[in-house]
């Protein structure tokens, strides 16, 4: 076992060149490639699946087919916008605050594998590192709401700020039941012991906490009254346009993105394939990706959002109890059998 | 959410998550389905037969009574007439008849209630369900009576009385006109 994931721990960049600088230019370009590209993707399929869940298109002219330029074009209309900072705003947290919530989720980007070879790094502290970067981007949302100078952003912060504490913890409590059964921090080497069972089989109360907990992170339906229209105009992200608006969105589409990732390695076996049906591994890790993103989608057509205070029942009260328990159940289980 | 059961105690539950689970169903169908949205431009909307999309005016039924421009709530229609008096034909005094020298609708103003068609005594006046005339100048949505006669070959026939209807008394123009449509000729309705 250990010298299988001491060979599935090279990265296919470390077996193509020897020179550091290129390996590094190589492994950013990559990352960011897939960072500007992937999440646009769910962002089209999120505009398509919602409106066919609303009996509408979606978008349709755009590129002409079905719309598929649209994201694009968002993201040239939003470049060339004026950079609006409010007058008694805090210039330096102000701009800087997309910054601190998007550059997070590339950082998770980093430890993701989509085969045992093809990744950028494979930190030894892959999960942890995983865990610690989520909780990051919840200083770029306070920074958002509190150099907004603006009472709606400052409160849309503090909600989002207590939310994601909040879900904090059953995140990284379902991570630590699958840590246990794994035996390993890596990501790798986490996907690599689900090669006989997926953990989603025995740890399934995990993995829902775990996805519940990742929707609350990404302030996602039913847990985004942070940044419900309704309620708080746009909360900590009212004052933003441009491309500092574009950010907070890329932020919120490359979570999705690499939250689902995380869930895939950690229950779905990552890259690992079902039995008997022959494709590549990174078509697997595509596949469940796509899956759990699509998921996620559907979660946000469907459901009405919580409350602030039945969302902080539901984690203090609900979720976090429920992890605890499975958790030592699944201890005993690794210890008895 | 069937989280909280304090607040549920007097709602009969068949179990937790269920209700969660039904959403999801139908909006899973829903998406399944294919959308109902008609592509306009690409796809012309299909339209019901009394659509009200521009008031065409037969100039030849038009007697220039000015009712319609009185009963317009809006006033939005322009009339200017003269009067021409004719040789009769047989002996007896010389006819005059009124003469349209201007009859404009100003579009701009229109709010498409259908009083001057509804009030007109001699049927000069139509609905067409044409509603592509929109202008970048607002001065060119006033429109004459020469593209208000123009309007009146996008006309159409007036549709069959639906099941156990009365007709209405004294050989209306729906009669007469429905009769002249089925003949297949124009459909410009029917001087009375």
């Amino acid at each position: 076992m250990i010298d299988v994931l001491a060979q599935a721990g090279v990265s296919f960049i470390e077996q193509l060149t020897t020179s550091f600088w290129l390996a590094l230019m190589l492994k950013t370009v990559l990352v960011l490639g897939f960072f500007l590209v992937v999440p646009l993707g769910v962002g089209y399929m999120e505009h398509k699946v919602l409106a066919h869940m609303q009996s509408r298109m979606g978008p349709m002219e755009a590129g002409g087919f079905h719309g598929w330029a649209q994201l694009i074009a968002d993201g040239v209309k939003f470049i060339q916008k004026e950079n609006v900072v409010p007058a008694a705003a805090d210039r330096v947290v102000f701009t800087l605050a997309p910054g601190v919530a998007m550059v997070p989720y590339i950082a998770i980007l980093v430890v993701l594998p989509f085969s045992d070879t093809l990744f950028a790094l494979n930190l030894d502290v892959g999960i942890f590192f995983v865990m610690a970067m989520s909780s990051v981007s919840v200083i770029g949302v306070l920074m958002a709401g509190w150099s907004s100078a603006n009472k709606f952003s400052l409160i849309g912060a503090l909600r989002a700020a207590a939310q994601l504490i909040a879900y904090e913890l059953p995140l990284v409590l379902s991570a630590a039941g699958v840590v246990m059964l794994a035996g390993a921090t890596s990501m790798v080497g986490i996907a690599e012991a689900q090669e006989s069972l997926w953990y989603v089989v025995p740890l399934f109360p995990l993995f829902v906490i775990f996805m519940v907990s990742s929707l609350a992170e990404l302030s996602r339906t039913p847990f985004d009254m942070p940044v419900a229209d309704s309620e708080i105009i746009f909360g900590a992200y009212t004052e933003y346009g441009g491309l500092k608006f574009a950010f907070f969105l890329l932020a919120e589409y490359g979570g999705i993105v690499a939250l689902s990732g995380v869930a895939a390695v950690l229950f779905l076996g990552g890259y690992q394939g079902l039995p008997g049906i022959p494709l590549p591994d990174p078509l697997w890790m595509a596949g469940k990706i796509g899956i759990l993103s699509f998921m996620t989608i559907w979660l946000r057509a469907t459901f009405p959002r919580l409350r602030e205070d039945q969302l902080q029942r539901f984690a203090w009260l609900t979720l976090i109890p429920i992890s605890l328990v499975w958790i030592l159940g699944a201890a005993f289980f690794k210890v008895a059998f | 959410m069937a989280i909280d059961t304090t607040e549920q105690k007097d709602q009969p539950e068949s179990g937790v998550g269920l209700g969660l689970l039904k959403g999801l169903t139908v909006t899973m169908k829903t998406m399944l389905r294919p959308a109902i949205t008609v592509q306009y431009p690409h796809v012309k909307p299909d339209l019901p037969a009394r659509t009200r999309g521009v008031i065409a005016l037969k100039q030849g039924n038009c007697t220039v009574c000015y009712k319609c421009s009185r009963e317009c709530p809006d006033w939005c229609i322009y009339i200017d007439a003269h009067k021409e008096t004719h040789d009769p034909a047989g002996g007896g005094r010389a006819r005059s008849m009124k003469v349209l020298d201007r009859f404009a609708i100003d579009y701009a103003l229109c709010m498409y209630c259908g009083i001057c068609v509804e009030v007109c005594p001699f049927d000069a006046l139509f609905w067409s369900p044409e509603f592509e005339y929109a202008e970048y100048e607002v001065d060119l949505l006033i429109h004459e009576k020469e593209r208000l006669e123009e309007w009146t070959y996008t006309v159409l026939p007036p549709p069959a009385l639906e099941e156990g209807a009365v007709p209405a008394e004294g050989g209306s123009a729906t009669e007469t006109s429905a009769q002249a449509a089925e003949g297949g000729s124009a459909a410009e309705g029917a001087a009375v």
